[in-house]
């Protein structure tokens, strides 16, 4: 075999670890977030939460998960099979998918590495970053998948042959229809600063500090795009105050409603899944990404990066639980309102005011 | 003007034309409060037509109540209105003691009311919570239940139950207060009105609150006439009427209150009237605790009780408005006919007219708005 050959499959190793890593850790991360949103909703609410299962309520997620298992699996007279199958799925795998771009650590493996006796090189396809596809168009990719998701809805509303499900899934569908729009054009300043879609190069241009202490996070050069895309991620997600999707109290489950067993347990999981990406990309866009003190010294570096985006990422999941916990619902025809007339707008806005300060301050 | 031409769906779908769908919402929708249930015609989420449908839960309490002795009735009436047991008990004792002649000693008359306004804040504050979460809004409910629940833990000591005190009497009450209660309760009642502000800092001034509940659910003070409203639905509407202070009952004049009136008639002015309520029941409260006469709890009753035959209505203001007990007696042990007129059974004929030409969002918030007790509705 040639040499250059051995190192990509070396790297290729390390890619397939990589992903089989993340898998494992994402699904668990996924199923204890549930934990983490009951307990806090919990302590909003001056009661406990789940406790009761292992200390602290540690091993809730297992039970549910088992219960969920052993559920009757539920299919409704009249629904169109096929569709009714695929929604769980497809929704599911989008909210996994939008991981494969996003970064979680800088460079989480040595570049080259002795292994009985050869150096082994491990940077061919960014194999030692800490991105499962460092992809040059990264933030198309991300939008993408969530137009993808956004099917798993409609295709659940329309399947289940209920009348409140397609209200929800024709909710959903409408929702993020508007509020994809609204977050792609906020973040064309971003875009527009760094002058790459690579979400890799978005965080590495966040690097540095103004008068030593504040972090260069877009957060604070776009602030308009900050809190446009944080409004349209909630949106989006489908979260307090714009769970319309659901919205127990007017659709009962919204489009969820006809599902058991697994497959509700796949809607349930996806949920989290996407309010999690949507944490990560939120962190990856305006706060810094892995970015943070001490992220090049010599062994930390593999490491540190990584604590960084989970710290943050946490900190805006907890933010999302915090507001379920606080407002009301938004009305569907209100939030229409907002996107369209509101948020739109200042996103176009923002566009025009980025450049120009662009030019005026230069990079900052 | 000429009737619009009603097209049936068929007709629609060969002219092209958008169809509506009728769902079906309840009785086991989470937002009906129970076993009430509406047909809903949705243009998109326009609602079109709302046909209600009650009975779900009818127990037939009024007959039920004509094979019973006059005491014996006393129990069926807490299961009417069940998040405000001692109300009922009050309007039906005192309907009862119209019919005899009889009134209650001073201090039965304080404790009755004690127990009536403890029982309407908590009805109240089981609404706001349950009202906030329709709206989508979860941590208020919480809050509401905490002081709910000190609440239900008084009656629990006046009266051993919770829910359906059955403590009245005809004639006062069953026993006298616990003496430990004055201080327990005093402490509450200090308490209480920092709570209701923390509970107004969630909701009050929201934006989204009131985007949700203002101009929600629009019934004019002229609707509510004709229609019956009564209650905090019609304080809301700018209706000054109060059957506690316009005609006063069980010593109430003895009070120094306001009764609450807003003029929105809206979800939001709803909502306004019962934390306000809340506030003044409160205030009842500790006035009644501050100036509890000494002396009976009871007038004492001898043998049977044979009212004399006649009719007799009265009518006391429930948490959810006007709620009247007509009884005819014969002269037996037994009324020879009860009837409640219950008050959420006359509030929530309001509803299509809420609701028609309106978002189906705004459907659940003017239901809610209507503060259903179905087993009241129903009876």
């Amino acid at each position: 075999m040639p040499e250059s050959n051995m190192d990509l499959v070396a790297s290729v190793i390390l890619i397939l670890v990589k992903i089989g890593v993340f898998f494992a850790l994402f699904m668990l991360i996924l199923a204890y977030l549930t934990l983490v949103e009951r307990r806090f909703l919990g302590f909003f609410q001056e009661r406990y939460g789940p406790n009761r299962v292992g200390w602290q309520g540690l091993l809730q997620p297992i039970a549910d998960g088992i219960k969920m298992f052993m559920k009757e699996e539920v299919t409704v007279t009249g629904a169109n099979k096929g569709v009714y199958i695929l929604a769980p799925i497809v929704f599911v795998a989008a909210a996994l998918m939008t991981f494969s771009v996003i970064p979680f650590g800088n460079v989480i493996w040595p570049a080259t590495m002795e292994i009985g006796g050869r150096v082994y090189n491990f940077t061919l396809a960014n194999a030692n970053r800490g991105v499962i596809a460092d992809v040059n168009v990264a933030m198309l990719i991300v939008f993408g998948i969530s137009s993808i998701g956004i099917y798993g809805l409609i295709m659940a509303g329309w399947g289940s042959n209920n009348k409140y499900a397609l209200l929800g899934g024709v909710r959903a569908s409408a929702v993020m229809i508007s509020y994809e729009l609204a977050a792609g054009l906020a973040l064309i300043g971003v875009v527009m600063t760094t002058g790459s879609m690579s979400l890799m190069d978005i965080v590495e241009f966040q690097g540095g500090y103004w008068f030593g202490f504040i972090p260069k996070w877009f957060c604070f050069t776009q602030p308009l795009a900050f809190v446009i895309f944080l409004i349209a991620i909630f949106a989006e997600t489908g979260r307090t105050p714009f769970d319309f999707t659901e919205c127990e109290n007017e659709l009962v489950a919204g489009y969820q409603m006809e599902y058991s067993s697994m497959k509700f347990a796949l809607f349930y999981l996806a949920e989290y899944g996407h309010m999690l990406a949507a944490s990560a990309l939120m962190v990856t866009f305006f706060l810094g990404g892995w970015q943070g003190p001490f992220v090049n010294a010599p062994v930390l570096k593999y490491f540190l990066p990584v604590i960084y985006f989970c710290t943050k990422t946490f900190v805006l999941v907890f933010f999302f639980v915090w507001v379920r916990a606080t407002y009301p619902r938004f009305r569907y025809d209100l939030l229409m309102k907002l996107g369209w007339k509101v948020l739109l707008p200042a996103t176009l806005v923002n566009i025009l005011i980025s450049p120009i300060t662009m030019k005026l301050f230069g990079h900052l | 003007m000429a009737e619009p031409e009603v097209k049936s769906n068929q007709a629609k779908r060969t002219h092209g034309e958008t169809e509506t769908m009728e769902i079906n919402m309840g009785p086991q929708h989470p937002s009906t409060h129970g076993v009430f249930r509406a047909v809903v015609e949705l243009d998109g989420e326009t609602v079109v037509k709302v046909v209600p449908h009650l009975g779900y839960l009818h127990r037939g309490i009024e007959k039920i109540a004509e094979n019973r002795t006059y005491h014996q009735v006393i129990p069926l009436t807490d299961r009417l209105d069940y998040m405000a047991g001692a109300s009922n008990n009050l309007g039906y004792c005192l309907t009862v003691e119209k019919l005899l002649g009889i009134e209650v000693p001073p201090r039965g008359q304080y404790i009755r009311v004690i127990l009536t306004e403890l029982s309407r804040i908590s009805s109240h504050l089981f609404w706001a919570g349950a009202n906030a979460h329709d709206l989508g809004a979860m941590t208020p409910f919480f809050f509401m239940v905490r002081e709910r629940e000190q609440i239900l833990f008084f009656l629990e000591m006046i009266t051993g139950s919770r829910l359906t005190p059955s403590f009245f009497r005809i004639g006062g009450m069953s026993k006298d207060l616990p003496p430990e209660f004055r201080d327990e309760c005093m402490k509450f009642v200090k308490a209480f009105p920092p709570r209701v502000d923390e509970y107004e800092t969630l909701l009050t001034e929201n934006k989204i609150w009131k985007s949700r509940t203002q101009g929600v659910g629009y019934l004019s003070a002229e609707d509510c006439i004709k229609l019956g409203i009564s209650g905090p639905m019609a304080r809301a509407a700018g209706i000054d009427w109060d059957l506690r202070k316009n005609q006063p009952y069980s010593g109430y004049d003895k009070f120094d209150f306001k009764p609450a009136v807003y003029h929105g008639c809206d979800a939001y002015d709803r909502y306004r009237v019962r934390m306000m309520e809340m506030r003044q029941s409160n205030e009842i409260i500790r006035q009644a605790l501050e100036s509890l006469p000494e002396g009976d709890h009871s007038v004492t009753m001898k043998g049977a009780l044979k009212p004399p035959e006649g009719e007799v209505y009265m009518a006391i203001e429930a948490p959810r408005g006007e709620l009247g007990f007509y009884i005819v007696s014969d002269g037996t042990a037994q009324p020879f006919r009860m009837k409640v007129r219950a008050p959420t059974f006359v509030n929530l004929q309001s509803l299509p007219k809420m609701c028609e030409g309106k978002l189906f969002s705004d459907m659940v918030a003017a239901l809610s708005s209507v503060d259903l007790v179905l087993a009241e509705v129903d009876r």
